[in-house]
């Protein structure tokens, strides 16, 4: 199991040919406290870059990309139900949805942890 | 001699306690208020009623209730008395200086009330007989001409509600034209400078929103825009003067670009106080542009119904304008004025995208916008836009010592001046200085917006204001800004002294509650 992030502040946990897909704790302290998350539903069909999520703060609502290509397995519903785990545990309980990978390679694209950290000092 | 001894004290005596609870929690001029339903319960009723007892409600197509509605039982005066108690623990341009940015909330001249409350103006109806509403017709044409003129424009569309409908109007035009000329294109370009609402209004006329980056100078980075032009754009939003409080210099060069790669150039008018009888946006090359009636000619923010975003269209757009619009004709020897609708619209007008509301627009809003122009004249709203943008500038140079300003290098700002929280101490906030501006008495500026800056506060003081009022605004905001640059913790509790401390604004979000029942209120009373 590894762990990689994007440029749009996603981490992306992968398991086999399945990614966990949440917001990075920089992204949720940069937005603020997060009041409303819309997921998607089992089934849906995800392009790279495509919009796959909403999570809205009291500041903004911004679209969570889908860092790569597949189908949803599962959203997150008990995230929806309490969109405050999105900042007390954003890479853990506040997880956003599930995907089956269609092109497991799509991961090299990704940045992993230092190279995420880097990212983050840099913007 | 005789010798009243049932004086009373008049001078006040020394008291320890000053500020002991009181029973009913109000604070003497200061009255909490309940909600209505904790006013009046949804079983009785204020108004004396005859019961209505069985009979005919053939009127009513059979139809009768079934069960009670659950609205308040309120008598008159307790109505009149909640919303009067409601309205003054609120701030209003009536009370004081209003500095929210981009929103331009100038006095409300006396004058405009008068003329829109005349009874040819303020009682007509929409369906009225056309002969019967002649004035009211004339003054939306003349109004509208104003506009044109104002604009360097070609013609109007006057029934727009409000600026964001204004710019589906103008983009509604523009997706009209291209596809009169068998051209699919699928992408607006809104640069960072731009309105919130505007890629909003984009992604609502079904367009794909693309934005284009400011440049350090906050102006659209004419570049990146020219880099990103082509056959699949359809046009451009841009907000001149920019949401940064600058006039974009480039606007001639962008309207040329856009027009070359075969697009349409959208601007948005919110800020068109700035330059109002300095600069006609008809000459820079725009083919559409709204015009917030209640900004730039000061009708209330709120007026009693909605309000009026009027488009002004280039000669190239004109034909797509919706409908309905006045025109006068020559009948009978003299001036007529008729309403041209779906039915009666000539070869001319065939090309119209359609209705954008039900009638001809806002009367509320146009008589008093046209009292307004009328009264400044041409020389007075050239004045208006100078004194505005002289204002601004006066706060700008007076802030920027305490405030960053992060564009004040590129030189004047326009109508409204742009800081960010740089130099705030550690863990201050933007927010924390706007609730310490509440406990001064001034409403907010606007916060957090533009995103180009960090923690952005957008101050427009409108050239309604005095030098004192500027004046004693400054010191309010200088004083806050140095609690926030000393990192005064207090103020991280701030209001102190408005009728409510602050709110939590994210509980209020997680957990709206919008709707009263008796059953919730029990619940929480527990």
């Amino acid at each position: 199991m590894s762990v990689y992030y994007s440029k749009e502040h996603e981490w992306i946990r992968v398991d086999g040919d399945v990614a966990a897909v949440g917001i990075t704790d920089f992204a949720q302290a940069q937005l603020g406290d997060v009041v409303f998350v819309e997921v998607p539903e089992a089934g849906r069909r995800l392009s790279r870059g495509g919009e796959a999520a909403v999570v809205e703060s009291v500041k903004a609502a911004s679209d969570v990309y889908a860092p790569l290509s597949g189908e949803v397995v599962e959203g997150n519903q008990a995230l929806v139900d309490d969109p405050a785990l999105a900042n007390s545990d954003p890479e853990g309980a506040g997880w956003f949805f599930r995907m089956r990978l269609s092109d497991t390679h799509e991961v090299n694209d990704l940045m992993d942890a230092d190279q995420y950290k880097a990212f983050c000092d840099s913007q | 001699m005789t010798m009243n001894r049932e004086g009373r004290p008049t001078r006040p005596e020394a008291a320890e306690d000053a500020g002991a609870e009181t029973w009913t929690g109000n604070r003497a001029l200061m009255l909490e208020e309940p909600l209505l339903f904790e006013i009046g319960d949804t079983r009785t009723t204020g108004v004396d009623i005859e019961a209505v007892g069985e009979g005919d409600d053939a009127h009513l197509a059979g139809l009768r209730r079934t069960r009670p509605i659950g609205l308040a039982g309120l008598s008159e005066p307790e109505t009149v008395r909640h919303y009067t108690r409601l309205s003054r623990q609120n701030y209003a341009i009536d009370l004081g200086l209003f500095p929210l940015g981009s929103c331009t909330m100038k006095h409300n001249p006396r004058l405009c009330e008068k003329a829109a409350r005349l009874p040819g103006f303020a009682d007509v109806h929409p369906l009225q007989p056309i002969d019967t509403v002649q004035g009211a017709l004339q003054l939306i044409a003349e109004l509208g001409e104003w506009l044109i003129r104002l604009t360097g424009m070609h013609s109007v569309a006057m029934s727009p509600k409000a600026g964001a409908h204004g710019e589906l109007c103008g983009l509604l035009a523009i997706r009209s034209a291209l596809e009169a000329r068998g051209d699919k294109r699928e992408v607006i370009l809104v640069p960072e400078s731009a309105h919130g609402t505007n890629p909003a209004t984009a992604a609502f006329a079904g367009y794909r929103v693309e934005s284009i980056p400011a440049n350090a100078a906050g102006r659209v980075d004419l570049t990146a825009l020219k880099a990103r032009l082509g056959p699949d754009v359809a046009g451009v939003m841009i907000t001149n003067p920019n949401t940064c409080g600058l006039f974009e210099p480039d606007m001639i060069e962008i309207s040329r670009a856009v027009h070359e790669a075969g697009g349409l150039v959208y601007c948005d008018g919110a800020n068109f106080n700035a330059i109002v009888g300095r600069v006609r946006p008809g000459d820079l090359g725009i083919d559409a542009m709204h015009i917030n009636l209640h900004k730039t000619f000061s009708t209330p923010h709120g007026g009693g119904g909605p309000g009026a975003g009027p488009v002004v269209f280039s000669e190239a757009l004109t034909p797509f304008a919706p409908l309905p619009f006045v025109d006068k004709i020559q009948a009978d020897g003299g001036d007529r004025y008729i309403l041209v609708e779906e039915e009666c619209v000539g070869e001319h007008h065939g090309r119209s995208f359609g209705r954008m509301t039900a009638f001809h627009g806002q009367m509320g809003m146009f008589s008093r916008a046209l009292a307004y122009i009328l009264s400044h004249g041409a020389d007075g709203l050239r004045q208006v836009a100078e004194d505005a943008v002289l204002n601004a500038n006066y706060i700008l140079r007076r802030l920027e010592d305490l405030l960053d300003a992060p564009f004040a290098a590129s030189g004047p700002c326009m109508h409204e001046a742009l800081f960010s929280d740089k130099g705030f101490a550690e863990g201050m906030t933007t927010l924390d200085l706007a609730k310490g501006l509440i406990d001064e008495g001034y409403h907010p500026m606007t916060m957090y917006f533009p995103l180009v800056v960090h923690g952005a506060m957008l101050v427009e003081p409108t050239e309604t204001e005095s030098k004192a009022a500027l004046d004693q605004f400054i010191g309010a905001l200088r004083h806050v800004a140095e609690r926030a640059r000393a990192g005064d913790t207090s103020l991280k509790a701030a209001p102190f002294h408005a009728p409510r401390r602050r709110l939590d604004e994210t509980l209020a979000a997680r957990k709206p509650v919008l709707v009263y029942r008796e059953q919730d209120t029990a619940e929480a009373a527990e």
